[in-house]
């Protein structure tokens, strides 16, 4: 009896889940974009989001990384599993870089 | 550290630098042959010493300290293991290289635990940064224990041996897209120490990141790397060692000579044989043979480096 309610709760999380991401970007809060640091890669490498919403970069590599773009923001030096957060208040192109490892790039661009 | 206009002296010196590694945990150099006997390039009893015996100095790079990922747990214990290895050496050589990210996140206690152990090595330390040297938010560690003398960024030279040592940063200013990074002013400065120099006098290089490009894809060069390499050019020995990739990897171009140590704390993988070059998980009974043994020959004048590698263990 436990084992088919466990199912039938995963089918309900499914379909929730589902729907969840058929929801057009627009009505996603607006604060709450992830970009993941994987095998040296932001990932997305390229978003594109609206005025206001909060980005956030979480670095998963076993190596320290930071996240800067040239008098914007830049974060701390993130260990493995450290989060860094920035709001885009103004409209444009953000070009960013970890200064550790500079061949990793990305582009925020914000309209 | 003597002076360095001493032009003309020891034109027809000869010389044979050795390089030899034990145990692989770091690169022990040896220079024999014909020791400069003039004038204030090194005091007269490193002089003697180094006429009778040649004399050996050692490299070790990217000990990690802090480091305890899977790659390895305990990155401080191997840097033991190595400096272990140093102090049981038959023969005391003249002094150690390190050539960069001594702690992996340039906390003070991580420092603190790097020199306590490096220095039971008994040994002097002629140290460059690597970018994980130079994480503190006030980028003050480093330069308070390992900058004093320096120039710039902590760039810095001296001589031994009758061999000219030059040891850069190229691990600041980093430019999105971009390698590591030495800059107008360290060019400058590195002109001028240069400048006078008998193109006879054996030339050492060391930095943290390689000055030549073995895989831009990775970071692994420096931008501006050439336009130091060119003012070394027409210099009969010039031996460039580096760090900052966690394997040994050699060039051989004209009468240049590239190497790169292994760490003591991990390894990294070939370039291009993984999708990042991050830290090498490999079996914990590998991790001391990818922590090091390799055996060095350099002769001056031969444009052949032989590299022989021996596991730790095994």
């Amino acid at each position: 009896m436990k084992t088919l309610n466990r199912r039938d709760f995963g089918v309900d999380f499914g379909l929730a889940l589902a729907a969840a991401v058929l929801l057009p970007v627009t009505t996603a809060r607006a604060d709450d974009i992830e970009v993941h640091i994987d095998n040296f890669v932001f990932q997305p490498a390229e978003l594109k989001i609206k005025v206001g919403t909060t980005v956030t970069w979480t670095n998963r590599d076993d190596i320290p990384h930071t996240v800067v773009s040239a008098g914007k923001f830049r974060s701390k030096t993130l260990d493995t599993d450290d989060k860094f957060s920035f709001t885009f208040t103004n409209a444009g192109d953000y070009k960013y870089f970890c200064s550790l490892h500079p061949q990793m790039t990305g582009m925020i661009k914000v309209e | 550290m003597s002076g360095h206009d001493h032009g003309d002296d020891g034109v027809s010196r000869r010389k044979v630098l050795e390089c030899m590694t034990w145990a692989g945990t770091g690169v022990l150099w040896t220079i024999t042959g014909g020791v400069p006997r003039s004038l204030g390039i090194i005091d007269s009893a490193q002089a003697a010493t180094a006429a009778a015996s040649g004399m050996t100095f050692l490299q070790i790079s990217d000990s990690h300290v802090g480091f305890d990922k899977p790659a390895n747990p305990n990155a401080l214990g191997t840097l033991e293991e190595a400096i272990n290895k140093i102090t049981a050496m038959p023969a005391k050589p003249s002094f150690m290289i390190h050539t960069g990210d001594i702690t992996h996140l340039s906390k003070a206690a991580e420092f603190d635990n790097a020199d306590r152990i490096i220095s039971q090595s008994k040994l002097d330390v002629h140290y460059v940064p690597g970018e994980h040297d130079f994480l503190d938010e006030e980028v003050k560690f480093y330069r308070e224990r390992y900058g004093r003398g320096t120039k710039g960024q902590g760039w810095y030279s001296f001589d031994a041996g009758g061999v000219h040592f030059i040891g850069l940063v190229n691990v600041i200013d980093l430019k999105a897209g971009g390698l590591g990074n030495l800059g107008a002013e360290q060019l400058a400065w590195l002109e001028d120490d240069l400048r006078g120099k008998s193109k006879s006098t054996p030339i050492v290089l060391f930095a943290h990141i390689p000055l030549w490009t073995v895989y831009p894809e990775w970071g692994w060069g420096t931008e501006d790397g050439a336009r130091a390499l060119e003012q070394v050019k027409g210099f009969g020995s010039v031996t460039v060692l580096n760090g900052h990739i966690h394997q040994v990897m050699q060039k051989v171009e004209g009468n240049v000579t590239f190497h790169t140590a292994r760490s003591t704390a991990f390894p990294q993988p070939a370039p291009g044989a993984a999708p990042s070059p991050g830290p090498m998980k490999v079996e914990d009974a590998k991790l001391r043979a990818m922590l090091g043994v390799a055996s060095i020959n350099f002769k001056q004048n031969e444009q052949r480096l032989a590299i022989i590698d021996t596991p730790l263990q095994g």
